[in-house]
């Protein structure tokens, strides 16, 4: 009994495997064109660096981009974890109050068609060079996907079950509890996912607007030094960042929902 | 005669224009097996939905155990049409979940429900999820859930109706073996007539929608139910009557 569980948890590990294999061919067959194209081409490295050259350069400068990579992924997270407390606080007052959803919702989304290049540096000039910014660009880029998937797994609980729980004299806070918020946590997990890729791009946006330091302020610096092999190293690691981050939230998923670790063989 | 224990007086219910239930009066006694049986549609589980508050008839009265059915008091323990188990939720703490409701902690939740788990044919399965169960152990565990809640009544909706013909069989054999044993008073809604045969003190039957009751069959076969020849041959002899009534719901009862 326990290996054979032991091996069903195996199993989707290397199905998983062989699925992200195509992705990483494909990536790579891209990286070896861009090779051979800047050598054969004999094109500029102040133009167009090779990813050679960015891998070494990254390597070379690996201290500097370490120190500035730091205070990104301090504002991506704090901005992240803003965002995650506001749109968990805001899906549960507006799936108590509809009216207020219908109030809030055309804000959010307006909130969502506001070009980050304007928006970003306003929200330097409004507060400062610090983290707060930063939190706040992270926060306003994230939040509005995690509130969406949330409200949509609190309308996707099963109504059986909430009658259920309703003839057994749950309370509506208790049904919430037990029925709403676990049905909605797949739906949660995948707003999650959406938005932590926009979460490290929202924070280099805010640093690129203004800050001591991070990603995004070494990338300006090294374009106003002709330095194209940077820019790369610096957008490499922030790529490397994300998808940590994207990496920890599957695992956080498969923590938190354990039932959902092997779907239901046939039926339902 | 005692005071029943569920009394329904011409009931009448619609959902905005459709009239669902047009005449519906029944009595069930305390310690009573009692069927609905009525083609699909017909209005079998909105009975439920009145009895369990979550629908308001449009007239009659409702009385339990001589009292109207009121919001204070909550006898009923319901199993709903499909076992709406929590696919989030371990095998046992679905079955506790009416206990958690009720502000049961946890581990006593789960010390009163320990001997049960065992009869309901769910030991070894009590930490596994609902998704790794069969269909007839998911209606089994659904079932536990109902009979835990230690409420007067149960009202049990097209209990097996998702499962394959064998299962079926068995767990209707099974349900009536624990029925003898605990004696709860229930009310099983189904449209499999041979069901409701077996398990049934007093089976009544619906007309398609508007439902009324167009007939009552009192079921006077001993217990246990037998399936050998001699007990098929007067269960199948009751079950010609009510396929009658069903094809038929006018036929004879006209005055
Ligand atoms: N909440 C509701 N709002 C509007 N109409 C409903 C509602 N619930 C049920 N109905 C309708 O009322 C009628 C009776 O429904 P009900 O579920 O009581 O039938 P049933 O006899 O249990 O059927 P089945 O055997 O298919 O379970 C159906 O036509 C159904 O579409
Ligand atoms: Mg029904």
């Amino acid at each position: 009994m326990t290996s054979r569980v032991t091996a069903e948890r195996h199993a989707p590990l290397r199905q998983q495997l062989c699925k992200i294999l195509p992705a990483f061919l494909a990536l790579a067959a891209l990286f070896a064109a861009w090779e051979v194209y800047v050598r054969l081409s004999g094109i500029s490295p102040t133009t167009l660096p090779s990813p050679s050259l960015v891998l070494s350069q990254t390597w070379q400068y690996r201290q500097a981009l370490f120190d500035n990579a730091l205070p990104t992924l301090r504002a991506t997270l704090s901005g992240f974890a803003l965002s995650l407390a506001a749109a968990f606080v805001l899906s549960i007052l507006v799936d108590f109050f509809k009216p207020l959803r219908r109030a809030l919702f055309p804000i959010f989304i307006i909130s969502q068609t506001l070009p980050l290049v304007a928006i970003a540096p306003l929200i330097v000039l409004w507060f400062g060079f610090g983290l707060l910014p930063k939190i706040l660009l992270v926060a306003l880029v994230t939040f509005f996907p995690m509130l969406v998937a949330l409200a949509e797994g609190y309308a996707a609980t099963d109504r059986e079950i909430e009658r259920l729980l309703q003839t057994m004299g749950a309370s509506r806070w208790m049904r919430f509890r037990l029925a709403r918020l676990p049905s909605a946590l797949p739906y949660f997990f995948a707003g999650l996912r959406i938005s932590i890729t926009y979460a490290v791009v929202g924070a280099i946006f805010a640093e690129y607007a203004g800050a001591a330091k991070g990603l995004g302020i070494y990338i300006l610096n090294a374009k106003n030094n002709f330095r194209p092999d940077l820019v790369l190293a610096a957008v490499f690691v922030s790529s490397v960042l994300t998808l940590l981050l994207f990496g920890a939230t599957l695992l956080i998923q498969r923590l938190v929902m354990p039932w959902a670790e092997k779907p239901p063989e046939g039926g339902q | 005669m005692t005071i029943p224990r569920l009394t329904l007086d011409h009931i009448a219910c619609r959902y905005g224009d459709l009239d669902v239930l047009e005449d519906i009066s029944l009595t069930v006694q305390p310690g009573e097996f009692v069927s609905i049986l009525g083609p699909s549609g017909a209005g079998k589980s909105t009975i439920f939905s009145l009895l369990t508050d979550t629908v308001k008839p449009a007239s009659g009265t409702m009385a339990f155990d001589g009292e109207p059915l009121g919001k204070r008091q909550n006898p009923f323990a319901f199993m709903p049409q499909r076992d709406a188990l929590m696919p989030w939720r371990k095998i046992i703490d679905n079955v506790t979940l009416g206990l958690e409701v009720q502000g049961i902690k946890r581990r006593e939740a789960r010390e009163q429900v320990g001997a049960l788990i065992d009869e309901f044919g769910l030991a070894g399965f009590e930490n596994n999820y609902p998704s790794a169960l069969s269909g007839g152990m998911r209606q089994r565990a659904a079932l536990l859930r109902t009979v835990v809640q230690q409420r007067k009544m149960l009202l049990l909706d097209e209990p097996f109706s998702a499962l394959d013909a064998l299962t079926r069989t068995r767990m209707q054999t099974w349900l009536e073996t624990m029925w003898l044993k605990h004696r709860w008073t229930a009310m099983l809604v189904t449209h499999d007539v041979r069901e409701a045969v077996y398990l049934s003190d007093r089976i009544y039957v619906l007309s398609p929608r508007p439902a009324k009751i167009v007939r009552t069959f009192d079921i006077p076969l001993s217990r246990p139910r037998g399936r050998d020849a001699v007990s098929r041959a007067a269960a199948t002899e009751i079950e010609n009557a009510i396929l009658e009534t069903l094809f038929d719901p006018t036929g004879g009862t006209l005055p």
